[in-house]
């Protein structure tokens, strides 16, 4: 089956020809009208129009997004502050970066709206440290806005008010996790918040009611709000509504980004038909799907089991080429849709090195604040590194395992998880190519590219 | 006495038994009162909750509830309420008891953890207990044993780290030995409040360290070597001195001012070395100020008294003794007391100076308090005298009244407890005038000028009790003997009220209160063992008008602060 054609909502204008990212290029695009429509409606309208949508967002997790703003404490008489979690870190994840370059009143229009909706007075876009061209970017946009009175006080004439400011972030990964990212934003150190007491919804930054959302989230808002929450379930499938950005890196002809209704494509189609499948000479070896911290999956393994279509249960086994490309289908068979960076891997790839590059990165973006976390990371890096650069034992496969296991569930953030789970999966999955790295080892050639 | 308030009670079921706990009161705390062990490092109960450490790890479940109905949902085989385990371990420190609360705290889950927890803080930590000072009083040595597996499977390189950092004058820094749980800067922020410490890098290379251009030199900085569950801080003063496993530890309390912070002396064979806070939730949590750690040196002092005097000679104690209880007979006496003196040695003072006539006086000791735990009375005994009759007003900053009747020719004989009189405002040509009877620990311009010397003991030497600033009496006990040639206070008083022709009073603390609840209204229904180790509250009514100099501090407000907020409220 050939792959469905891509629905650009979010990515429509992006290398767009002639598109520009100046108020005047968005404004002849419609820009802003959504806005205007926007704050002549009741904020727990626009509330409501998002839960209907299904929204999941975008940054990793796919927690319903109209949940989360029904979360928040409204009640408390504080002021209710939005950020916008701009820190995009996720290794194999670059769609946020092109929203931010390409289209960024997109993202502000998106943002005005969820603040209007929530009655946030204060929003801020928190973007990640290394991306200084985009704060500059996001810096002028919202100030051609603010010239249009589309931020700032009084917007439109309405009587409501709301700022944006834009932080750069500390050049941390885990300055990403939303409670870190509160901490950092707050001038300390980023390292995340227990859980509870310290839910965003209820005591966030400041202390005060906190929204934190994905910078894809914030457009699909915009969406909603332009078509309706009714329509736009319409797009994607149940409980997985939308689009979704694929960020395709690694081994395929067209690494790139696509967008697709969210499951209506599989990782075959996607691979294969989008992206032009694997290099000449080459087969698919692995794939993560989800940004580096999903777990990974094997090309040739199969998953079996129930899931619902519809109201009725339905037997499914598929191979990696077979799985729909949503949150759901990816988590059934044991990973995640994550943030959307797809990592390829083919046949050229030793997955030991592989692994020793991800814990190396994960090692490095540990904050220190929780044991686990902490400890295991650094020490599964030493494991792999020393099996790369040293000597490799046999037992080291079944340590390295051992050792991810005692981190997922026991650490303060979802950090645990995401530094021991591409240890655990490639474990499972390439076991054999751990054990026997000793030997294969020696028939590496001599000149291959040295890790990081 | 006023009843507390009963506070909310919530029940928990703790390892399969239900229990009555207060509410907000946290996992860690409640199985304590069952006598089961939730290991941890980064909790403290005086500190907020950073939850980092992970190894207070426990299995948690919350009574079931049909979602629709609201009703409970019933376990058909036990026909109890279901309990939904969570799937994951929880952090008992952080988490607060709930209603119908389940908590399993050795459950294989648990145990998992914890050995996985211990084994991570070990990794990377340097195993140098046979060099390390906290040997012996390390939580991670103890918990290691309790919870860990008790093999290592890390061959790998450790991490370096500095050794040796000074942060402060006082403290000690050793960095691989740290095992970052924050309570040392949590302690620095929200106790102190001197926020000096935090920590630079990331990840296992994370390194505690002073922030750019501070120190930790704060007068609670030795709190933090305290806390610290490992050995990375370490007190410059105390450490390589001795092994913690041969000292002796008792009771005591801070001698430097009227908070009377509850203390420990650490000996060993009658030598002291080192004092540390004991934990009274009433007066000083679990905290003390360095300087009161430091008095533990006068008792080796090398001006210390050991020499009974006479007329600049020495002499034994009986020949001294009748020579005072011959200028005692004299009359004309006036009796200068102390505020660092015990109740009992007040007690035997206004007992000595109400045959004889004489006036009581005590000096005062004034400074800026901190706000803490070091007041600006810093006598710890003021009103133990008050509460024993020996002064009925507070002491004034110089004996005027006695200066004024030396001057006069009324006073013949001074009886000084322990005080220079000179430095408390005396002048050598009064002090000339008169004979002084010297009882006390150290030498001074006062001794050298007594007539009649006599050693006695420091307060970690004797036992007795002192009043602190809130009227709490609270009990201190001999940590060590006194040198060779000085004599128990009491003893020597109690010859004195003798020779006056009173009956003998005992001159042993035990011995002694039956007499003191007899004659002192305020303490009539104690004894000095009923007295608990948090102290009792005495009636300060009769005081409450006096002027006492104390402002706000940790548990205490001056009464006038507190009648205030009274009305306010």
């Amino acid at each position: 089956m050939p792959a469905p054609a891509q629905h650009r909502i979010i990515f429509q204008h992006i290398d767009e020809p002639g598109y520009s990212n100046d108020i005047d290029c968005y404004l002849r695009n419609g820009g802003y009208e959504v806005l205007k429509k926007a704050v002549t409606q009741k904020p727990e309208d626009l509330r409501e129009e998002v839960k209907k949508s299904g929204l999941r967002g975008r940054g990793g997790a796919g927690f319903p997004c109209g949940f989360k703003w029904s979360l928040v404490d409204r009640k408390s008489g504080k002021p209710i502050y939005l950020i916008v979690n701009a820190d995009e870190s996720e290794p194999g994840t670059f769609k946020d970066r092109y929203i931010m370059h390409q289209d960024p009143h997109q993202l502000i229009e998106g943002t005005m709206i969820s603040c209007f909706a929530n009655d946030v007075k204060q929003a801020y876009i928190y973007i990640r440290g290394e991306m200084p061209e985009g704060a500059r970017i996001l810096e002028k946009a919202i100030a051609e806005a603010r010239a249009k009175n589309l931020v700032g006080p009084n917007i439109l004439g309405t009587g409501y008010s709301c700022e944006i400011f834009v932080h750069r972030g500390a050049g941390a990964y885990i300055c990403g996790e939303e409670t870190g990212l509160i901490e950092s934003l707050e001038g300390k150190r980023a390292n995340p918040r227990i859980k509870p007491p310290y839910f965003p919804a209820v005591l966030g930054l400041y202390q005060c009611p906190t929204i934190v959302n994905n910078v894809e989230t914030l457009c699909h808002v915009k969406y909603i709000v332009q078509h309706g929450g009714a329509e736009y379930a319409k797009i994607g499938t149940p409980g997985n509504t939308g689009t979704r950005i694929f960020c395709v890196s690694g081994h395929v002809q067209r690494p790139g980004y696509y967008e697709f209704p969210a499951g209506t494509i599989t990782m075959g189609q996607l691979l294969n038909d989008v992206c032009g499948g694997p290099l000449p000479g080459r087969t698919f070896k692995a794939v993560i799907p989800g940004g580096s911290s999903a777990k990974v999956l094997r090309f040739g393994e199969r998953y079996k089991g129930k899931r619902k279509v519809g109201t009725d249960m339905v037997d499914y086994d598929w191979g990696v080429e077979d799985v729909p490309m949503d949150f759901d289908s990816l988590a059934m068979i044991g990973s995640m849709g994550g943030s959307g960076g797809v990592i390829v891997m083919d046949d050229s790839v030793n997955m030991v090195e592989a692994l020793a590059n991800i814990n190396a990165f994960y090692q490095h973006e540990s904050c220190g604040q929780c044991t686990p976390c902490r400890e295991g990371s650094l020490w599964m890096k030493k494991i792999s590194s020393r099996m790369v650069h040293g000597e490799a034992r046999k037992e080291d496969a079944a340590l390295l395992k051992s050792v991810a296991d005692q981190i997922p569930g026991r650490t303060i953030c979802a950090f645990g998880e995401a530094c021991s789970w591409p240890t655990q999966s490639f474990l499972i999955k390439f076991k054999d190519e751990f054990e026997g790295y000793a030997e294969a080892k020696k028939n590496l050639p001599a000149d291959r590219l040295s890790l990081v | 006495m006023i009843a507390a308030p009963k506070p909310d009670l919530v029940t928990v079921n703790i390892d399969g038994v239900d229990l009555s706990v207060p509410k907000g009161t946290n996992v860690i705390e409640a199985a304590k009162l069952l006598h089961k062990d939730v290991p941890h490092y980064c909790y403290h109960p005086k500190l907020s909750v950073a939850g980092n450490c992970r190894m207070c790890m426990i299995e948690m479940g919350t009574p079931a509830f049909d979602p629709a109905t609201k009703a409970p949902v019933i376990d058909p085989a036990t026909g109890k309420q279901k309990i939904n385990w969570i799937p994951r371990p929880q952090i008992g420190c952080g988490t607060t008891v709930s209603p119908g609360l389940h908590v399993k705290t050795s459950s294989p889950m648990v145990k998992d953890a914890r050995e996985g927890v211990m084994e991570f803080l070990l990794i990377n930590h340097p195993l140098d207990c046979p060099i390390c000072d906290q040997a012996g009083e390390c939580k991670l040595q103890e918990q290691a044993t309790g919870y860990g597996r008790g093999y290592s499977r890390f061959i790998e390189e450790k991490n370096v780290k500095p050794k040796r950092t000074q942060l402060g004058p006082r403290v000690t820094l050793d960095d691989e030995r740290c095992i970052l749980c924050s309570r040392c800067v949590r302690f620095s922020k929200e106790i102190a409040r001197d926020d000096v410490l935090g920590f630079v890098d990331r990840g296992s290379y994370s390194t505690l360290t002073c922030h750019p251009g501070k120190k930790l030199e704060n007068n609670y900085s030795l709190n933090t070597v305290d806390i610290c569950p490992v050995g990375a801080l370490t007190s410059t003063d105390f450490r390589f001195k001795m092994r913690v496993w041969f000292l002796k530890q008792t009771h005591t309390l801070d001698i430097e001012s009227s908070v009377g912070v509850n203390a420990v002396v650490w000996s060993r064979e009658g030598t002291i070395y080192r004092l540390t806070p004991r934990r009274n939730d009433e007066v000083n949590d679990t905290w003390m100020a360095d300087s009161g750690r430091i008095l533990y040196k006068q008792v080796a002092a090398t001006d210390r008294l050991t020499a009974v005097r006479l007329n600049g000679a020495d002499t034994s104690l009986d020949i001294a003794l009748n020579a005072a209880a011959a200028l005692l007979k004299d009359g004309s006496v006036s009796i200068v007391g102390s505020g660092r003196a015990s109740v009992e040695e007040q007690f035997l003072l206004k007992q000595l100076a109400t045959p004889i006539g004489a006036q009581g006086h005590l000096v005062a000791r004034t400074a800026t308090g901190d706000k803490l735990l070091i007041s600006a009375d810093r006598n710890p005994n003021i009103r133990g005298a008050l509460v024993t009759g020996l002064i009925s007003q507070l002491p004034s900053a110089e004996l005027k009244q006695l200066s004024r009747e030396i001057d006069e020719g009324k006073i013949k004989t001074v009886v000084s407890h322990g005080e220079d009189l000179l430095a408390a405002g005396l002048t050598a040509a009064q002090l000339a005038k008169v004979a002084v009877i010297y009882i006390g620990t150290h030498a001074n311009a006062t001794s050298a000028a007594a007539q009649i010397v006599l050693p006695a003991l420091h307060t970690y030497e004797k036992a007795g009790t002192f009043v602190n600033q809130q009227f709490r009496i609270q009990k201190f006990y001999a940590a060590v003997p006194g040198p060779q040639g000085a004599t128990n206070d009491l003893v020597v008083l109690a010859k004195l009220v003798a020779s006056t022709g009173a009956s003998a009073p005992a001159s042993e603390v035990h011995a002694l209160w039956p007499s003191i609840a007899a004659t002192v209204p305020a303490l009539s229904s104690m004894l000095y063992k009923n007295i608990p180790d948090t102290g009792l509250l005495l009636d300060a009514t009769a005081w409450a008008g006096l002027p006492f100099v104390e402002g706000e501090s940790l548990h205490f407000k001056p009464a006038a602060v507190a009648a205030a907020e009274g009305a306010r409220s």
